[in-house]
């Protein structure tokens, strides 16, 4: 299969930080899903509680995981791309 | 289970999958130059390619199996999807960038690029192959399911007619999988889901799910010091019993086929033997549907619910119903679960499939087949939990997941467009809540494999969608299929035949070698596809994730994040994340169902293996790297 890079990377300034950015929203998200695993495991009476709308705290919480994947993801995005700029910027004055 | 075949949903079918090899065809010839290859990737739209990504990671099995397992098991087959999507979290913050950076665009390359060890790209080539093998038995046990009920084959004819596609497509011409293609199944998958979903909502709920319903029979019996020893029937007499833990299974005749029942309420003032469902395997080796040979057709559909309690009142059906008002309803309701049980019989092997009304509280929240909670043993914890890591980890440690984050033009592109396929992802495992929950009660689950509830649902809809929704299932199939085996040849007769044991070849022979890994790897494919048979595919899909993510993760996490790390330490840590994982896979409860054997008797008590096998090969990356400092 033809999966090759399009085109080659330019210098990438910003790398450190955004690296150390990947790895605190990593722990962040990952501190959220450990909790989720944590209650389907031992509390699991918990799970079966109303929270919003009739849904239980499982259908909540599992649907929650999965958009704040894509929140934060989002955020991971604005961050490194302000960051891209401001830090190219200041590496060409 | 025997189908009735329509000749329409098969024209369909046929266009349908035609359409998309034919659009895979066409930009695959035109994409055969790289520079043509280049401008495209360079011009594509992060938006398009976002869906691309999403087309390229939902698989049939995705489609198939969550949805499946949903069906058959409620909110444990929910966790799959959440945990698949987190997986895209770890895949975005920790590895995609840093790998990005390395300057290298396969796995193998990445790992490689500080060492060019010959030991990194032997053990690489070895995980690429074992790990596309796991990813390709459920693609075509899913390929088998899905042939069943559209053109009324078996399943092995369905596993056979995508490996001979597959390996003619990939053994002629090759298969380029265009990130336009990709867009398109994605998009397409994404589209007729939602329809789908909008259908399952449009409908509600029903006693009565499909107007031909199977009406379950149940006979008051009476007890004697625990034995059922008479049956209120003028239909049935009393053949035989059988206890199995606190439940006793009856097997009732009508003169001419054996009919098992359960024993459901046995503390009552009046015991009753409510009707089930059995395959039953003879001694003489014959197997038999509801007591008869399958082609007589007594095996059939299931899936409802015994109670719907809809704005505080018991109601026969609901109506239309919101999004959430759906899941709340179903929440105070009670829904039959059909349970599976295992049992010698008079040198019979028995699988019996018996009704459970079950709380809809129960169905929304872990437990009904994932045991957690007060209930669950020591093991059955750990099971859960490398579950979970396996699935977190997995997406990560997939080589043809990461190799998709090189194809776009620039680290901003690729991040917008994996928040794209984050989202296209991740909406539609939403909606395989939707798809599942309504196969579970919409009386179409074919107990025999639970791969095929969404397309069987599709199909209680009407021909037309049934048929489309099938086309893009198997169409997906083929063309992760031929990647696998794409991957998987080039592990064989690039990296190891040619970069490993430097055999000299021409070009000629080394697109001969290739073509005949291809070939050697696509037998082996149909065999394993025809083995696993009856399988769940996203459970199978756990397992390759399992694989991968003890295999690669540690030691790419250990190429971006630490500088001491040694080529020894890598090729250590892929080989013992292989070996440990697949040895706790092979001698897991669940293999040894496979086997012909009772899962009790397995040595391993769980099924998925990440919980020893990932810390094993991260300690493993880390003490070899430590111990072979001076040798690097």
């Amino acid at each position: 299969m033809l999966h090759e890079p399009a085109v080659e990377l330019g210098v990438d300034y910003a790398s450190k930080k955004k690296t150390r950015l990947g790895l605190i929203l990593f722990f962040v998200y990952a501190a959220i899903y450990a909790v989720f695993v944590i209650i389907g495991l031992s509390y699991t009476h918990l799970m079966g509680v109303k929270v919003i709308a009739g849904l239980n705290l499982a259908v909540v919480y599992g649907m929650g995981l999965i958009i704040l994947a894509i929140v934060m993801g989002y955020i991971y995005s604005l961050i490194c791309t302000h960051m891209e700029d401001k830090m190219e910027k200041e590496a060409k004055q | 289970m025997i189908y009735d075949v329509s000749i329409w949903a098969i024209v369909i079918f046929l266009l349908f999958v035609a359409a998309v090899l034919g659009l895979s065809f066409y930009f695959g010839a035109k994409t055969k130059s790289a520079a043509g290859y280049y401008a495209a990737g360079g011009n594509i739209h992060w938006g398009v390619n976002g869906v691309a990504f999403a087309g390229d990671y939902l698989s049939a099995a995705s489609f198939l199996g969550i949805s499946g397992m949903i069906a058959y098991a409620g909110y444990d087959g929910f966790i799959y999807s959440i945990g698949y999507l987190a997986g895209w979290v770890v895949a975005l913050f920790l590895v995609a960038e840093p790998l990005k950076r390395l300057g290298k665009y396969t796995f193998t390359d990445a790992l490689d690029a500080r060492f060019n060890s010959r030991a990194i790209k032997l053990t690489a080539a070895i995980s690429t192959l074992i790990v596309s093998i796991f990813y390709l038995i459920p693609q075509m046990v899913g390929a088998g399911d899905l042939v069943v009920p559209l053109l009324g084959l078996p399943h092995w004819a369905g596993v056979l007619i995508v490996g001979a596609i597959v390996i003619y497509i990939v053994a002629t011409a090759g298969m380029t999988s265009t990130t336009f293609v990709q867009f398109i199944k994605g998009a397409l998958l994404i589209t007729f889901a939602t329809i789908l979903t909008g259908y399952i909502l449009n409908n509600g709920f029903s006693l009565k799910p499909t107007e031909d319903y199977h009406q379950f029979t149940e006979i008051p019996a009476s007890l004697h010091e625990g034995q059922v020893v008479a049956i209120d029937s003028e239909q049935f007499a009393l053949k035989g019993q059988v206890k199995k833990g606190d439940d006793i299974f009856v097997v009732l005749t009508d003169g001419a086929y054996d009919t098992w029942f359960r024993l459901a309420a046995k503390h009552t003032e009046q015991p009753i033997l409510t009707e089930a469902l059995s395959i039953t395997l003879t001694a003489a080796g014959e197997r038999l549907y509801n007591g008869a040979p399958k082609a007589e057709e007594r095996f059939f559909q299931v899936g409802h619910m015994s109670k719907i309690v809809y704005k505080g009142e018991e109601v026969e059906e609901t109506g239309p119903l919101g999004p959430f008002e759906f899941l709340s309803v179903l929440e105070d309701s009670e829904v039959v679960i059909f349970k599976r049980t295992l049992f010698d019989y008079e040198g019979d092997r028995v699988t019996v499939f018996y009704q459970e009304p079950t709380p809809g509280t129960a169905v929304l929240k872990p437990g009904l087949l994932l045991k957690v909670g007060a209930d669950a043993s020591l093991w059955d914890k750990v099971n859960f939990l490398s579950l979970m890591l396996a699935l977190f980890f997995g997406t990560s440690a997939l080589p043809h997941i990461l190799i998709r984050y090189y194809t776009v033009p620039s680290q901003r592109a690729a991040r917008k467009s994996t928040i794209v396929a984050i989202a296209a992802i991740g909406f539609f495992y939403i909606l395989t809540l939707y798809l599942g929950l309504g196969s579970m009660v919409g009386g179409v689950n074919d107990l025999e494999s639970s791969n095929m509830s969404s397309p069987l649902l599709a199909k209680s809809f009407g021909v037309g969608i049934f048929s489309i929704i099938s086309a893009i299932a198997f169409a997906t199939v083929l063309g992760t299929v031929s990647g696998l085996i794409v991957a998987s040849s080039g592990a064989i007769a690039h990296d190891f035949v040619d970069k490993y044991l430097k055999v000299p070849m021409t070009d000629m022979q080394k697109v001969r070698a290739g073509k005949l890994a291809a070939f050697g790897v696509g037998i082996f494919a149909i065999v394993l596809g025809i083995l696993f048979k009856g399988m769940n595919v996203s459970f199978l899909v756990g397992l390759a994730f399992a694989v991968a993510a003890s295999a690669n993760l540690p030691s790419i996490l250990a190429v971006i994040f630490w500088e001491k790390t040694t080529s020894r330490g890598i090729a250590a840590s892929i080989i013992t994340g292989i070996l440990s994982s697949v040895i706790i896979i092979l001698l897991s409860p669940s293999m040894f169902e496979r086997y012909g054997l009772l899962p009790s008797q397995a040595p391993i008590p769980f099924d998925n293996p990440g919980i020893i096998s990932i810390p094993l090969s991260f300690a493993v990356v880390i003490v070899v790297s430590l111990v072979t400092q001076k040798k690097n």
